[in-house]
């Protein structure tokens, strides 16, 4: 798997980390001589991977805080904030602000908003009185290669805010990432579409693609695929098998890096790892299932030791040239051999045990949709003997999702015994996850064309349409079921699946299930639109688009942007680089930020807002 | 071509025979004429006072073709001038200055200040400097006052000139060090006057003979200054004093009417033009000069390159002759260009001669010299005929070159046209190809719309392929904003015209043109235009600016643009009233979403009205009992719970009703035993409050709870299962085992004692778990035995395997022949 015959070389994605850092640079040189600066939590990770410390400090940032949203203790007379777009936080300045103002104090304040500025914010520097106090600026850091194919957003918030809350702060700035692509690497050919969000980003794109001069140069992508998060809900609720993604379930991968604590490590060190294509053992089994990886492990080992042993036997100037050429590399790899080795066996140790096996058996059973009161019992079980909070919530909303709501009776009692559980405040946990459609009472009687005109009578005529859509978003019926017969999702059972030679996508889900958003994708391409796939979108509320914006035949052609909108789990990526390398091509994946089951269900908790 | 010496010559050439006919000339006029070929204006008779025959102000083309005139109604004015685009200032004696455009539309006014307007204006200047157009006034209090930029206007008053009596002889401004400068001649004293300082200067070299310096020029470019003295010596030297060029006696004692600089830019040659009546000497670096007769009143335009000089008939440019022509036209000339013509001219008449000339430059090899010799010669030809013969020299001497690069011929033909179109008299805009360079074609462009010579300005960017967005999207939106103030024209028509003209243009911002129309009174024909404009975003402000807010509000969200949606949403808050304000949310979700959003951070009580005002006891519901587990203090918060049950009763959702009641009850429950026996419990779940009571052995306490809140029968066994084998209580463990049938079975009995090691306790229960669970069981306490046994019973071929999987080959020998066996009976059946 060395080498991808045949698949078309990837841009080279660091440029956009050259260009945001400059800018950094350049705004951080607006505020000149020293000052301390204060980063958003969430925004560290990425802004490490941008400039480290040791670049701040050349531009003569003193000390370096994380926001904690509480009263500061700095010395500085110039304070420098580094921010998301937050009331919250914008709150927070603003009361520093006051703070040193009724201490007499005289500062300096500056707000670096990233990715861009709100109005929402500036409205707050105003009503708290310090808009005049406060210079603020934007720092247009939209993208963070986190691989040589993965480009993230890292705005974990857009999930919740788009979908949840209604607020679509976030497309535009997803429209401007686009917009940044492909003004960096050039203009695409097609551009598919589905989801609500995904349509808007593309007219918010398009605009901007209207407003700025248009450069003709060699496109290095030409095709994107834009995807809502709520098209497919399935597929991030399922746990993760493949390498990545388990590592992701249970370590948390965070801004492409994972820190593997003493368990993994057998020492009593935690070590701070990155998982990308660099690390050469990683990038060998990080689409692997894990059942595959642990033999893959120490036949590696084995090799290794082979490779060490060619010292035997060697003279003075062998040896030296092996010491100089190769002793180094073998290190390092030795070093990434052990810590994975590690990790896969506390993996095993955890996955293979009885519970694990019998919660993989439930999901299996809920997607192909078998023995669903024997499920039932189960997360009952689950439930009562408090296994785990995120587990019995997203095995419920599986339930849910596949069988188009849970019968009154069910419903009623799972989320009282829930509740039982973990206490009432998930009343609104439960609120949120019906308007989102993850969990749902099946209702008898009123349909959702009498809301529907009651609702349009208060309105005029164009708004309806919205509302229609903002309805069918906030009510639709998931259909799995028939789509999971229309697209084929889950293999018929029985037949034996051979993990170690997949034959599909669905081998990242131990090959019962192939993930919907990819099949989606798979399709669209394979028919260049959506021709034939009527009563898919159809199922899916419609709000499929396809445009074509110019025609060019180039490699590039083979070069898919795969654009997520509210975050997209390991375990798709891993199903996108088995496609893409069926297919000879190569997925370059954009998502707001990297998801699994447990980041999408706490963003629906609502213990912390 | 007059010479002057053995290698300079100025060239006075006609530009026109000027289109208007005034009686007097110039007589008795304030003129004012604005550099790079732009308009003229005239102020007649500005001294008179009576109203009965008022002033009258006149604006011209530089051909003489009115622009605009009518009668003079304001003050006395003391000085005219043009600004850098085109508009006309009038400086009156008390220090205002009006603003006209440049067909004598009134724009607005300004003052100089108040120290200004009290002691009067006795002299004033306008300048440029890349700043902008500035002002400079001499006071009657003998004080300089200056604003250097007059669309951001600072006034600066400069410090005193040591010894002024009266006014001084002359001054000019400066602009030096990124700052504007006054350089005063106070008799033979030279000063210059800047911010902080007035600090006396000494020209190098000045003849001594001067006792006065009665006039003083600044070039174009701020770099060179000429000074004349009462004993009619021109001093040419540096502006910044240190450097003295050439002294030139003309041998006039009287005082000049006017004096300019007549250079071109990188010209070794400082050269100056000074004008008596009827007189204008050309002074240079020699003793020599030139002198022409003047019929008329005349005045001196300073260009760049030269000096234009307009009199009530003629428009004429004066100007070094450019090296270029020289070479080519100079008497006997032997430059390679100058061959070139000779044997383009032989050439046409298909003569011999013309391979001799062509042979000779080509054995210099100079053709490409000479080729560029033609094409710049050509630029600064004037008479199209001229032009066309250098260009066609330039064409046919590039036939004979392989690698010469086209860009400099092909820009010149291009250059040449638009300056010979804009040169016509009918448009009148006498530019030079080094001024058209310097003022570029976006400059040009904007000067023929402010002349509103639309469809020039247009033909103009198609043919210089200017892109459209700064070129005919642009002219077409000017045209526009000028179109929709046509008063007579309805609303309908004009929306119409413009929409046709602008259909196919890209880059047109309507609501600019809206804006304009808005501006002029036209609301009805601001909103059909902004109809026309496919960014919905843009149409927001404008209609917020028009009090259309429904519509704003619509059209926001009609573009998707979230921050747009937020600005008009807290326009909106501050505008309205709080009910009309909510009424209109209610009727726009996404407005209205977004509004919660900032409410549930900024202002919590507005949200409570919100969802009053919609009747939506659910979201108020949920409300309060996320404050409630905000709240520490215990009867808050079941006060807090206590309305979210009422609103939840509203809102007839019996289920979250019922289960908030629970949790008061749960409440008062873990509040009660807290204060009994210590034990921390409030905020507990019901599940975690039992474990407690469990695990410190209130088990009477836990039942309660399992009883009162109707606790699944499975949850209490699982719980007091898990507490027991924690405390170890093996005992107690059996007899609950015994109580009464398991609803969780035996199974988890077996495990959670395996869990807690205890084997011997497990084995207990082995017997009681279900046939299907047995071997699960049997494995659980390691009794391969009996796994065996009842998978074999069972007949079961999967869990036969799985005991298999489990057996040692070395120990368990025995009986994974039995089980081997077994299994292939069960597979037979």
């Amino acid at each position: 798997m060395a080498a991808w015959r045949d698949a078309p070389e990837l841009p080279d994605f660091s440029l956009l980390k050259r260009l945001a850092r400059d800018q950094l640079i350049f705004l951080l040189e607006q505020l000149p001589g020293k000052k301390d600066l204060f980063i958003d939590a969430d925004l560290m990770s990425p802004l490490d991977r941008i400039a480290n410390v040791t670049i701040l400090k050349q531009h003569e940032v003193d000390k370096l805080y994380k926001v904690e949203l509480k009263p500061i203790v700095s010395s500085s007379d110039q304070l420098c904030f580094l921010i998301r777009p937050r009331i919250q936080t914008v709150k927070w300045i603003s009361d520093l602000v006051n703070a040193d103002k009724v201490a007499g104090r005289f500062r300096r304040y500056k707000i670096i908003f990233t990715p861009q500025k709100f109005y929402a914010c500036e409205t707050v520097l105003e009503e708290q009185g310090v808009y005049g106090d406060v210079t603020t600026d934007e720092w247009n850091f939209y993208i963070l290669p986190l691989d040589d194919d993965i480009l993230s957003l890292e705005l974990p918030e857009f999930f919740r805010d788009n979908f949840l809350e209604g607020d679509q702060r976030w497309v535009t700035t997803a429209g401007s990432a686009l917009h940044l692509l492909q003004s960096v690497y050039g203009s695409f050919s097609k551009v598919y579409g589905i989801g609500r969000c995904a349509k808007m980003v593309y007219e918010s794109w398009r605009e901007l693609m209207e407003e700025g001069e248009q450069r003709t140069r060699q496109p290095e992508f030409a095709k994107v695929f834009l995807v809502d998060r709520d098209v497919d809900f399935v597929t991030p609720l399922c746990s993760q098998v493949v390498y990545e993604g388990l590592v992701d379930d249970l370590f948390r991968i965070k801004c492409g890096s994972v820190e593997f604590g003493p368990d993994v490590t057998s020492s009593d060190k935690s070590i701070k790892v990155m998982l990308n294509s660099q690390d050469k053992v990683f990038s060998e089994i990080r689409n692997e299932h894990f059942s595959n990886v642990f033999g893959f492990l120490s036949q590696k080992a084995k090799n290794l030791q082979t490779a060490y042993d060619k010292r035997r036997g060697m003279d003075i100037q062998q040896m030296k040239a092996f010491v100089s050429d190769e002793l180094k590399g073998l290190k390092q790899e030795h070093r990434l051999l052990s810590l994975h080795i590690g990790a896969s066996e506390s993996m095993m140790k955890k996955k293979t045990k009885q519970d694990f096996q019998e919660l993989l058996k439930t999901e299996h059973s809920l997607l192909e949709g078998f023995e669903i009161r024997e499920c039932i019992t189960y997360i009952e079980e689950h439930i009562n003997r408090q296994v785990s909070m995120i587990d019995s919530l997203r095995l419920l909303c599986l339930l849910s999702i596949t069988e188009n709501g849970l019968l009154s009776k069910d419903y009623r009692s799972l989320k009282a015994q829930y509740l039982q559980s973990y206490g009432i405040k998930h009343l609104l946990t439960f609120a949120n996850l019906r308007q989102l459609g993850l969990l749902e009472e099946q209702q008898a009687g009123e349909t959702l064309t009498v809301m529907e005109s009651k609702v349009g009578k208060l309105v005029n005529d164009k708004t309806v349409g919205k509302l229609t859509d903002a309805f069918s978003s906030l009510a639709k019926k998931s259909n799995f079921r028939a789509l999971s017969k229309r697209l084929a999702l889950v293999p018929k059972s029985g037949e034996e699946y051979d993990l170690r030679v997949p034959r599909d996508m669905a081998y990242v889900f131990s090959g019962a299930y192939i993930p919907l958003s990819c099949k989606l994708i798979e399709q669209v391409l394979e028919r260049d639109g959506w021709t034939g796939l009527e009563e898919v979108t159809r199922m899916l509320n419609g709000q499929e688009f396809a445009v074509t914006e110019a025609r060019n035949k180039t490699d590039a052609q083979r070069i898919v942007l795969v654009m997520f909108l509210g975050g997209c789990t390991f375990s798709e990526i891993s199903a996108l680089r088995f496609l893409g390398k069926e297919r000879g091509c190569r997925f370059i994946v954009v998502t707001t930020a990297i998801t699994n089951s447990a980041r999408l269900l706490e963003a629906l908790l609502d213990n912390h807002a | 071509h007059h010479y002057i010496g053995a290698t300079w010559h100025v060239l006075k050439i006609e530009l026109y025979e000027m289109g208007w006919n005034l009686k007097d000339g110039l007589r008795e006029c304030l003129v004012a004429a604005a550099p790079y070929g732009g308009p003229i204006s005239l102020l007649k008779g500005h001294n008179r006072r009576s109203p009965s025959a008022r002033p009258q102000l006149e604006i011209y083309s530089s051909s003489g073709l009115p622009l605009a005139s009518f009668p003079w109604k304001s003050g006395v004015v003391k000085q005219l001038g043009w600004t850098v685009s085109d508009d006309l200032l009038c400086v009156q004696e008390d220090g205002t200055v009006l603003v006209y455009d440049l067909l004598g539309g009134f724009k607005r006014h300004f003052s100089m200040g108040n120290e200004v307007s009290q002691s009067q204006v006795l002299e004033t200047k306008i300048f440029h400097s890349p700043y902008g157009t500035g002002v400079a006034i001499l006071t009657g209090a003998l004080r300089f006052t200056l604003a250097t930029n007059i669309d951001d206007i600072k006034l600066r008053r400069l410090p005193e000139v040591p010894g002024l009596q009266g006014a001084p002889s002359c001054w000019a401004v400066l602009t030096q060090d990124r700052q504007s400068k006054v350089l005063v001649a106070n008799g033979s004293h030279l000063f210059i006057l800047d911010n902080t300082a007035c600090t006396p200067v000494t020209p190098p070299g000045l003849s001594p003979q001067a006792s006065s310096i009665v006039h003083m020029c600044v070039s174009f470019s701020y770099k060179y200054l000429a000074l004349l003295t009462d004993s009619g010596h021109v001093w040419m030297g540096t502006s910044n004093l240190k450097e003295k060029l050439s002294e030139v006696d003309t041998k006039i004692k009287t005082p000049p009417k006017q004096m300019a600089w007549c250079r071109r830019p990188k010209s070794q040659q400082p050269s100056a033009v000074v004008m008596w009546d009827g007189l204008l000497i050309v002074v240079g670096e020699c003793k020599e000069t030139i002198q022409y007769h003047l019929d008329d009143d005349s005045i001196l335009v300073p260009e760049l390159d030269g000096v234009r000089i307009i009199s009530g008939t003629h428009h004429e440019l004066l100007q070094e002759v450019p090296g270029a022509c020289e070479e080519i036209f100079k008497i006997a000339s032997m430059a390679p260009g100058a061959l070139l013509l000779e044997a383009h001219k032989e050439y046409e008449k298909e003569s011999q001669k013309a391979d001799e000339y062509l042979r000779e430059i080509k054995e210099q090899s100079l053709l490409s010299e000479a080729v560029r010799q033609c094409v710049e010669a050509a630029g600064h030809e004037h008479e199209p005929e001229t032009q066309k013969t250098l260009l066609r020299a330039a064409s046919f001497g590039k036939c004979f070159l392989s690698n010469f690069p086209p860009e400099q011929f092909v820009s010149m033909c291009r250059d040449l046209r638009v300056l010979n179109a804009v040169r016509d008299y009918t448009v009148g805009i006498p530019l030079t190809h080094t001024q058209f360079k310097q003022m570029t074609v976006q400059v040009l462009i904007d000067r023929l719309v402010y002349r509103k010579l639309y469809p020039l300005a247009i033909e103009i960017c198609r043919y210089l392929k200017t892109p459209e967005y700064q070129g005919v999207s642009r002219v077409l939106k000017h045209w526009a904003c000028y179109k929709v103030q046509q008063k007579e024209e309805s609303d309908e028509v004009i929306a119409k015209a413009v929409s046709v003209k602008l259909a196919d243009a890209a880059g047109i911002f309507y609501s600019e043109i809206a804006t304009k129309a808005y501006e002029s009174g036209r609301t009805e024909l601001a909103i059909k235009l902004l109809e026309f404009e496919p960014r919905s975003g843009e149409q927001v402000p404008l209609l917020l600016k028009m009090k259309k807010s429904p519509l704003a509000l619509s059209k926001a969200i009609e573009s998707g643009d979230t921050d747009l949606v937020y600005t008009v949403v807290m326009y909106l808050k501050n505008e309205l009233n709080r009910g009309d304000f909510f009424m209109m949310l209610r009727n726009q979700p996404v407005a209205l979403s977004l509004y919660k959003q900032f409410c549930k951070h900024q202002e919590q009580d507005t949200l409570k009205d919100l969802f009053n005002q919609d009747d939506d006891h659910e979201e108020l519901g949920n409300l309060y009992v996320k404050a409630s587990y905000k709240e520490q203090r215990l009867e808050a918060r079941i006060a807090l719970l206590q309305s979210a049950v009422d609103e939840y009763y509203k809102a007839k959702n019996e289920f979250s009703a019922k289960t908030t009641e629970d949790e008061m009850r749960l409440l008062r429950f873990q509040r009660k035993l807290e204060e009994e026996k210590g034990e921390l419990l409030v905020g507990f779940s019901l599940h975690d409050t039992m474990t407690t009571l469990l695990s410190v052995g209130l088990h009477k306490h836990a039942e309660q709870l399992y009883k009162d809140f109707r606790v699944p029968d499975k949850r209490f066994w699982w719980l007091k299962l898990k507490s027991l084998a924690e405390k170890e209580d093996w005992e107690e463990l059996e007899k609950f085992g015994k109580s009464k049938k398991s609803p969780i079975g035996y199974l988890p009995f077996v495990e959670v004692c395996i869990k807690h090691h205890n084997k011997y306790e497990a084995k207990k229960y082995v017997s009681k778990v279900t046939p299907e669970q047995k071997v699960k069981a049997h494995l659980a306490v390691g009794d391969m035995e009996g796994a065996a046994e009842a998978a074999i019973e069972r007949r079961n071929e999967s869990e036969i395997s799985t005991v298999l999987s489990r057996c040692s080959a070395t120990t368990d020998h025995l009986l994974m022949e039995r089980l081997n066996r077994a299994k292939a009976t069960a597979v037979k059946k």
